[in-house]
């Protein structure tokens, strides 16, 4: 039975009942990076405002390792990557029992690829994606283990053991997700820049294709139009292809360039990439050779993320600047609404929990702001104290968030 | 025969546990080590792994001897399957073969990733492992053992009072026998430069530190990463070069760098959009495989007696020492090393450094010194089957 609790009426269709197909998702699920719908909203929630030790945090677990990789819900599991060792070399997948916090089983692979990153960054950052049944890991040096929910190995790929030019010395983010049977995984650097579709069966590749060589740290996220299957946007800096999940091919290209850090995002009838400040398209209805290039609703220079990705929420888009001011700004027309300040710096991307974004600066703060409004107002101010760089995950009214050494569940 | 193998067919002997055939669990194994780039075989290998995690306790050790010279890919999925069974185990209050693990452990001819699991595993349900067999693991052929090692000794040394600063000199300097990570040797060397001894850490490391150099070509645009200029051609120092600015002439290079970086910029002139190209001689003793290790913030191509090796087209992401790590094989007797370093046109602060790092050691990162060296850095750390281990092993081809 499919719990709706978490999805937004529009998008369950292509990220969920579409893409993840033949699975029995018990709960509310956050399955990838900013959820399921890879919006980062989880509508109904309700996550309390403020918590300390000794209230709010139902528990508390150590990690074996470090990781800037965010948590996935799935069913009573909360899964968790992690990298340890001299060369953060030792790769982790760990599996806790959402209700009690303990361990039910952690499995360990040697990196087959390149492991250095930036001393923020570790080998452990990109988060993992699930499909309801199974497990898609993947790491800095571009290894992708696929377990199942036992953490039994399905399957795993090398892909720098098997492009050996395929890293960044900086390290990679692109957490990977999944649509229908296939896992979008982007691989793009300075060097050896491709992005791949893995049959999630077996790990092989439906397709693999060159992508710009430089530098990039976005993630993938889905678009769909209305009666057609959900594409792929590779975001990069030349700009964001849609290419359809199981063939790779290119659908349209909006090519104004983009940010190589935060990522889009998804409204019910457009899209909002970090490009030139924020832009807002809307794609074209068709596709190949007929696709018109999307249309360019608007575009301000203000609302240029920093760090963290955009989210939007019931008709506002909410984006976060490198001087940690928050702003709102209607999706429609960009209008800026209102600003708050915010302690910053972030790294980490907002979630929303039905009217409050939740925000976790890089010091382990973490500021709650009530949304419902018209004005942004800071309702709850707590700290973990232990740097944050990862994006929480939420399910039902329950949020999981680590650090380099914990694992946290925040719920009344 | 290996010792595993005599191990597996006691634990066999032993077990009170039905397992695979002998035949099933080979059969299972080798389908495991022919998975391979492009998730050739991963079917198979997913099968197998699921055969294997029914498999008795006493199965561990043959699952443990596949893993001799496997591939990094198949390595993992016999991790996962020892993790498995050995989870199963555990959980079920059942024992595992620790006498027999432990021998496996043990013996420094089976490969080194498959002895640290085995190792791991013991950990899990004997908290003394590692007390009892880590001191001797200083000069291991694993990376992960020696490190426990050197920590260990770090520690004992640091513990000492100042009034037994020549017993702490002694302890650190057991300890650099077998450090191989830069943090440790670093921590190592300051710590005994406290005490009033100097660390010779480019011998400890390997380091090429003396190069002749020639350039710059053009690498505007980037043009030069995939331009063949002539020392790609032919390498003959007395050659006069056409280059970016005129004709240019080989010159040396020589870093006093405490970990070798030759630093370009420095030493020769802070080239922008331009292709050096840097060359030295290494001999061997005899033929014997390597690793060339770089750090490096520059794009690079390495060419070893003129096959290349590997290049990577990347500027200003970060250096740091083993950042790059290249198999070769080294001929017995006068080795060339030819080095193409680009340096990129960007004027931002952060992206002016035009430095390498190299060193040359074997799989396991201990230094591989040429023969006219006079370092005492350990190397061939890994025995071979039936031969002594060594604890202080002088350097292939090293001289006193």
């Amino acid at each position: 039975m499919i719990n709706l609790q978490n999805l937004s009426a529009r998008r369950i269709v292509p990220v969920v009942a579409a893409v993840v197909s033949a699975t029995c998702l018990t709960g509310a699920d956050w399955l990838q990076f900013r959820g399921n719908d890879v919006s980062g909203v989880s509508a109904l929630s309700e996550i309390p405002a403020t918590w300390s030790d000794t209230e709010n945090i139902a528990w508390k677990v150590d990690l074996p390792g470090r990781g800037l990789s965010g948590a996935i819900v799935i069913g009573d599991q909360v899964v968790v990557t992690a990298s340890s060792g001299f060369r953060q070399d030792r790769l982790h997948v760990l599996s806790f029992d959402r209700t009690s916090g303990k361990k039910v089983w952690e499995r360990q692979f040697w990196a087959t690829g390149r492991t250095m990153t930036h001393p923020k960054m570790c080998v452990a950052t990109p988060t993992p994606a699930s499909d309801g049944e199974r497990i898609f890991a993947f790491y800095s040096s571009n290894d992708v283990v696929c377990l199942d929910l036992d953490g039994n190995l399905l399957w795993l790929r090398g892909l720098t053991h098997d492009f050996p030019n395929a890293s960044n010395s900086l390290g990679m983010s692109s957490s990977p997700i999944v649509i229908g049977d296939t896992l979008i995984v982007q691989v793009e650097n300075d060097a050896e820049s491709f992005a791949t579709g893995l049959d999630t069966s077996t790990g092989k590749a439906r397709w693999k294709k060159a992508r710009p060589k430089k530098a990039n740290w976005t993630s993938p996220t889905v678009w769909q139009n209305r009666d057609s299957e959900p594409l792929a946007l590779l975001q990069s800096s030349a700009g964001v292809e849609a290419v359809d999940p199981r063939t790779g091919e290119t659908q349209w290209k909006f090519e104004d360039g983009a940010s190589t850090i935060p990522s889009s995002v998804v409204t019910t009838d457009s899209l909002l990439v970090p490009s030139n400040g924020l832009t807002a398209l809307r794609p074209g209805e068709n596709k190949g050779d007929d696709a018109k290039s999307p249309e360019v609703l608007w575009n301000d220079n203000r609302l240029g993320p920093g760090t963290s990705s955009p989210i939007v929420v019931d008709g506002k888009v909410f984006v976060v600047n490198r001087a940690g001011v928050l702003q709102a700004a209607d999706v429609t027309t960009g209008s800026i609404l209102w600003k708050v300040r915010l302690k910053g710096p972030f790294s980490a991307t907002p979630v929303a929990a039905g009217k409050q974004l939740i925000f976790f600066n890089e010091e382990g703060g973490a500021q709650v702001v009530d949304i419902s409004g018209a004005e942004g107002e800071i309702v709850g101010e707590n700290t973990v104290g232990e740097t944050i760089l990862s994006t929480p995950a939420i399910s039902d009214n329950e949020m999981f968030v680590r650090s380099d050494g914990h694992l946290w569940k925040i719920a009344k | 025969m290996p010792i595993y193998r005599c191990s597996f067919a006691a634990v066999i002997a032993f077990s009170m546990i039905a397992s695979l055939s002998a035949a099933d669990l080979s059969s299972q194994i080798a389908a495991i080590r022919k998975v391979s780039r492009e998730g050739q075989g991963n079917e198979a290998a997913a099968a197998a792994v699921r055969n294997l995690s029914n498999a008795a306790a006493s199965d561990l050790l043959q699952i443990l001897g596949g893993f001799e010279k496997a591939s990094p890919l198949a390595a993992n999925y016999l991790r996962n399957s020892v993790e498995t069974i050995a989870d199963r185990h555990l959980a079920a209050g059942k024992p595992l073969p620790v006498k027999q693990l432990e021998t496996f452990v043990q013996e420094r001819t089976n490969d080194p990733r498959a002895r640290r699991l085995a190792y791991e595993v013991l950990a899990k349900v004997d908290s003394t492992i590692g007390d009892r067999l880590i001191p001797a693991m200083l000069l291991d052929p694993s990376p992960e053992f020696r490190r426990d090692a050197v920590q260990r000794l770090v520690a004992e040394a640091e513990s000492l009072g100042k009034d037994s600063a020549d017993k702490a000199k002694q302890v650190y300097r057991q300890a650099l026998t077998g450090a191989t990570d830069s943090d440790l040797a670093k921590k190592i060397s300051e710590s005994l430069k406290k005490l009033g001894d100097e660390v010779d850490l480019v011998s400890h490391f390997g380091f090429l530190t003396d190069w002749r150099i020639v350039g710059p070509f053009d690498n505007h645009d980037f043009v030069g990463f995939d331009t063949a200029y002539a020392p790609e051609e032919e390498l003959d120092f007395a050659a006069k070069l056409k280059a970016k600015e005129g004709e240019v002439s080989w010159g040396e290079i020589t870093t006093s760098d405490e970990f070798g970086i030759v630093d370009i910029a420095k030493s020769v002139a802070p080239h922008k959009g331009a292709v050096m190209y840097l060359a030295t001689f290494y001999e061997a003793a005899a033929d014997r495989n390597v690793e060339f290790r770089f750090g490096t913030p520059n794009a690079w191509k390495l060419w070893v007696n003129g096959e290349f090796l590997f290049g990577r087209d990347e500027y200003h992401r970060g250096m740091a020492i083993d950042q790059y790590r290249v198999p070769a094989k080294l001929k017995a007797g006068k080795n060339v090393i030819l080095l193409k370093l680009c340096q990129n046109e960007q004027t931002d602060d952060w992206a002016q450094r035009y430095q390498i790092q190299i060193r040359v050691c074997d799989p396991s990162g201990v230094a591989v010194l040429p023969v006219k060296s006079k370092s005492r850095t350990t190397s061939d750390a890994r025995p071979q089957k039936n031969q002594p281990q060594r604890l202080t092993a002088q350097a292939e081809g090293a001289s006193e």
